[in-house]
């Protein structure tokens, strides 16, 4: 039998919540799936949320340096699902080969480039006012300072020193024209939740999170940029009992966090998820 | 509030704490050294900052590990809410650091409002300051009733244990008025260490109560409402498949499968055929917090912003409501402007009626003088109408839906809860019927026989800015669209049931006080009611809105707006040559003041446009507000 993680249901209505308030809003609505165990846990939520329908678009931007095993895991899901799916991805850098490490820019550069720009690029193609995006208040610091309904200007830009509140539930919805907005219903969740949920209903993740001779994934990005850990879990419930004891942060296995004193606020505060 | 149980072993049913206090009474450092010596750290966190302090030639700093983002660094203060979970032998816990600088209440107020418990962080050096009494304050609105009281920076006073009880004593006191009981004090050294994790030793030995840890692991965590009235939510309603689902929340109470529920605002009734979960198991009720889908028996209308509750025990449906507020926006919160209310999911047209009473937060006391906005940081009772009927309840009996929020143009501008209003028993209305039964004549049957509503437009401005003009041409061309009209104009008034005034001050309130009770009558029979009076001053045309508001009618004020050197070279009276030559004392404009409208409806500049565009512009505004709502009929 499965545990209840009774405090769970509490989180589960809440980003349930999110969502239909997200897609009554937002004609133009997208969600962005990474093929990470927290963009996975969204598409549930989706179905959750609609009753076992994914009615909007999913994007996924496709660096061209993620992890095979995650494509093939992307268009499985794809078609077992009827998922509406979009992938962008930055041709013109990918063809000039302006990318880390052989294009002599930085890892946050190609971020940027690989990521943000795509992203940016596909927002614009298909005019979506709003992006459902998986990230949490316990993955990093400038995370923790997110809102559920956050808004970016034209240039893509965070302002964080000037965000609108959030209280009881009453979330901003209606913004200048140019706005794009960035929907967050994982923000309360923590890592450990995620997995306990994953464990709770059963949600498939890539296989790359589980202990392969003594290896896992704990985050899942560019292969150039992303190592995996050492452990031994072969299973969520064995992931879930490693997190518990673990003081090591989920981001620390991605190098581009760890370039500056500030790269992941600078790469966020300029649009990056 | 109910108790539930931890959820065993799992440590992660967080209690959220917000952390309060005056600026640079040592939140952030607080907050660091909990997290390391509760050992929450991430292993390398403390080195890291280590080598930041070392890097910048300064002593370590605890407020560092909170203060993750680099312009906080730079000026030392926390700009936003963060938010960062530590865990203790029996629990684990999300802190909310809100910013203790006054300009980011809204920062505060974001990170208080979801808390379960607060800790409120006075400096024993300094005592108690204004901002230890205004979040104090802010926390007992927003609903946070579990509060710890740390008394910080012992070091400082020598472990004083009369210092402590001195602030201690005083502090009690204002809490007391607000109605917040304290779960205890603790004096504790954020920077020591001291009384967090460690019990007191050494100078401060005189302190045997709970730690700040051992104190927080015996809160209970707060949780919805079940046992409270059914209030359901609808937030959309879907047709993806073949089934028609009512989604939305329970906010408060529990429904059950065959539970017959009353929608509000049109009061429609159908029973609960099945309760919708999308893999979950099987459960024929939902309780408070509950995110879930509805299907029902009868195919009733039913759209974002109903609100389902049981036959017994209905909310408050009115236009009109009263509540105490707190406004964060930069533009303060005006009579006369438009507003949007968002309580629960509804969101109606709202504007300010009265501002009864501005607190000031850190006294208690009524700041004195009649007050028409309320602005920036303040908090004040005050009378809010909608456009069309609320449902809510009184805070102090359902919390969820006796909040709202206040969104000025795009903004959430303030924040609000609803006090003092009536349960009254409620006629329901059969599905078919248009008319309420009873037999009265109201004004539903009258906007329906007229079709168009009663509504006044209060014409205000300086003598000879083209006020009664404007009446005419307006009269005319709404009485050619078969509407009733009427024009009341100040000279004509004061004639008849005026005669017995004259020009002083009480005079004048009163001449426009009977001018505005008579308009409301005509407007209630059906009628469009135009007022053409000079009507200086800013207070009275209020009064004026708020008389003609209470009874329904909607207000339209209008500036009849042209300067004063116009109005003089027009003198159609000849009244500004008397004024001049010392003939008639007080007149408007030479000897007297007019106080032009902050946020009139619509402002009409006669100095710049003919009659006829005028009249074309106040049509354009007005007839969209006289058309027949059709969402109040039924579908």
């Amino acid at each position: 039998m499965q545990p209840k993680y009774a405090h769970l249901d509490v989180l589960e209505n809440q980003s349930i919540y999110i969502l239909r308030e997200a897609y009554r809003k937002f004609k133009r609505l997208a969600m962005l799936w990474s093929i990470g165990k927290d963009s996975c846990v969204m598409l549930w939520l989706l179905r959750k949320a609609f009753f076992g329908h994914v009615p909007i678009p999913c994007v996924h931007v496709d660096t061209s340096y993620k992890i095979p095993e995650m494509i093939t895991f992307r268009d499985h899901l794809a078609k077992e699902w009827g998922i509406q799916l979009i992938v962008g991805q930055n041709r013109a850098v990918l063809d000039r080969g302006e990318t880390f490490p052989n294009g002599r820019i930085t890892r946050v550069e190609c971020c940027s480039l690989l990521k943000k720009d795509a992203l940016q690029t596909i927002i614009e193609e298909k005019n979506y006012q709003a992006v459902i995006v998986g990230i949490r208040r316990d993955e990093e610091g400038t995370r923790a300072k997110e809102r559920y309904f956050s808004p970016r200007d034209k240039n893509f830009e965070w302002n964080f020193k000037d965000q609108p509140p959030e209280l009881w539930d009453q979330f901003k919805t209606d913004f200048d024209p140019g706005t794009h907005i960035r929907i967050h219903p994982l923000l309360n969740w923590t890592e450990v939740n995620v997995w306990e949920y994953i464990h709770r209903e059963g949600i498939p993740v890539v296989g790359l999170y589980f202990s392969r001779s003594g290896m896992r994934y704990r985050s899942l990005g560019c292969a150039p940029c992303t190592r995996p850990i050492q452990s031994d879990a072969r299973n969520v419930p064995e992931i879930i009992d490693e997190l518990r004891h673990t003081r090591v942060s989920e981001r620390s296995t991605r190098a581009q966090d760890q370039e500056t004193e500030d790269a992941f606020e600078r790469l966020r505060a300029s649009g990056y998820m | 509030m109910r108790t539930p149980e931890l959820a065993p072993n799992s440590g992660a049913h967080a209690l959220r704490i917000v952390i309060v206090g005056h600026v640079d009474h040592g939140k952030s450092t607080l907050v660091g050294r909990l997290l390391h010596d509760t050992g929450s750290l991430p292993e390398g966190k403390f080195e890291q900052i280590q080598a930041i302090c070392r890097r910048r030639g300064m002593p370590f700093e605890w407020a560092f590990l909170m203060d993750a983002l680099q312009a906080e660094r730079d000026q030392n203060i926390t700009i936003d809410v963060s938010q960062i979970w530590f865990r203790s032998e029996t629990r684990s816990y999300v802190i909310i650091d809100a910013p203790g600088h006054k300009e980011f209440l809204k920062n505060m107020v974001t990170g208080a409002a979801s808390a379960g418990a607060a800790l409120l962080l006075i400096a024993a050096n300094e005592g108690v300051q204004e901002q230890s009494k205004r979040h104090a304050y802010l926390l007992s609105m927003l609903g946070v009733d579990q509060v710890i009281v740390l008394i910080n920076k012992m070091d400082l006073v020598g472990y004083s244990e009369s210092v402590f009880q001195e602030i201690e004593k005083e502090y009690r006191d204002f809490l007391e008025k607000l109605g917040i009981r304290p779960v205890r004090f603790i004096p504790v050294s954020a920077r020591e260490g001291l009384n967090l994790v460690a019990p007191s030793t050494g100078p401060a030995s005189w302190y045997t109560g709970p730690t700040l840890v051992r104190a927080l692991d015996r809160l209970p965590i707060p949780s919805a409402e079940a046992d409270g009235p059914l209030r359901f939510a609808v937030q959309d309603v879907y047709r993806f498949d073949e089934r028609r689902i009512i989604a939305g929340r329970v906010e408060s109470g529990t429904m059950r499968v065959g539970d017959s529920i009353v929608f509000s605002p049109n009061n429609k009734t159908s029973s609960v055929a099945s309760i919708e979960r999308w893999n979950a198991p099987l459960k024929d009720s939902a309780s408070a917090g509950e995110s879930v889908g509805l299907i029902l028996t009868e195919p009733i209308f039913v759209e974002r912003g109903h609100i389902g509750s049981h036959d017994t025990e209905n909310p408050i449906e009115a236009k009109r409501f009263r509540a105490r507020i707190f406004w964060m926006g930069d533009r303060p919160f005006s009579i006369g402007k438009r507003y949007n209310v968002k309580l629960l999911t509804q969101e109606i047209e709202c504007q300010l009626v009265s501002v009864d009473r501005v607190i000031d937060a850190t006294s208690l006391d009524t700041v004195s003088g009649l007050r028409l906005s309320v602005v920036k940081n303040e908090v004040a009772e005050v009378t809010i109408q909608t456009r069309s009927p609320l449902a809510m309840d009184n805070h102090d009996k359902v919390d969820t839906s006796g909040r709202f929020v206040v969104v000025d143009e795009r903004d959430v501008a303030g924040g609000g809860i609803i006090f003092g209003g009536s349960y009254i028993e409620r006629e329901r209305i059969q599905s078919t019927n248009l008319f309420w039964s009873g037999g009265r004549i109201d004004q539903r049957i009258r906007t329906e026989r007229n079709g168009h509503r009663g509504m006044v437009v209060w014409l205000t401005g300086l003598s000879g800015s083209g006020k009664s003009t404007l009446a005419r041409a307006l009269e005319t061309n709404l009485f050619n669209r078969h509407m009733q009209v009427y024009v009341l104009d100040g000279d004509n008034v004061r004639h008849g049931l005026n005669a017995n005034l004259g020009f002083s001050p009480d005079d004048r309130v009163e001449n426009i006080r009977r001018v505005a009770e008579v308009a409301k009558l005509m407007a209630d029979s059906g009628m469009i009611v135009i007022t053409s009076l000079i009507s200086p001053y800013r207070l009275d045309r209020s009064r004026a809105r708020n008389v003609i508001l209470s009874d329904d009618v909607e207000f339209v004020e209008v500036h009849v707006a042209a300067p004063l050197e116009v109005c003089e070279r027009r003198d159609p009276k000849s009244l500004y040559k008397r004024a001049r030559a010392g003939e008639i004392k007080d007149f408007t404009g030479i000897d007297a003041p007019y106080q032009e409208p902050e946020n009139p409806e619509i402002t009409i500049h006669t100095d710049r446009e003919s009659v006829k565009e005028s009249v074309g512009r106040l049509l354009d505004f007005l007839i969209p507000k006289l058309q027949l709502d059709l969402a109040e009929y039924e579908i």
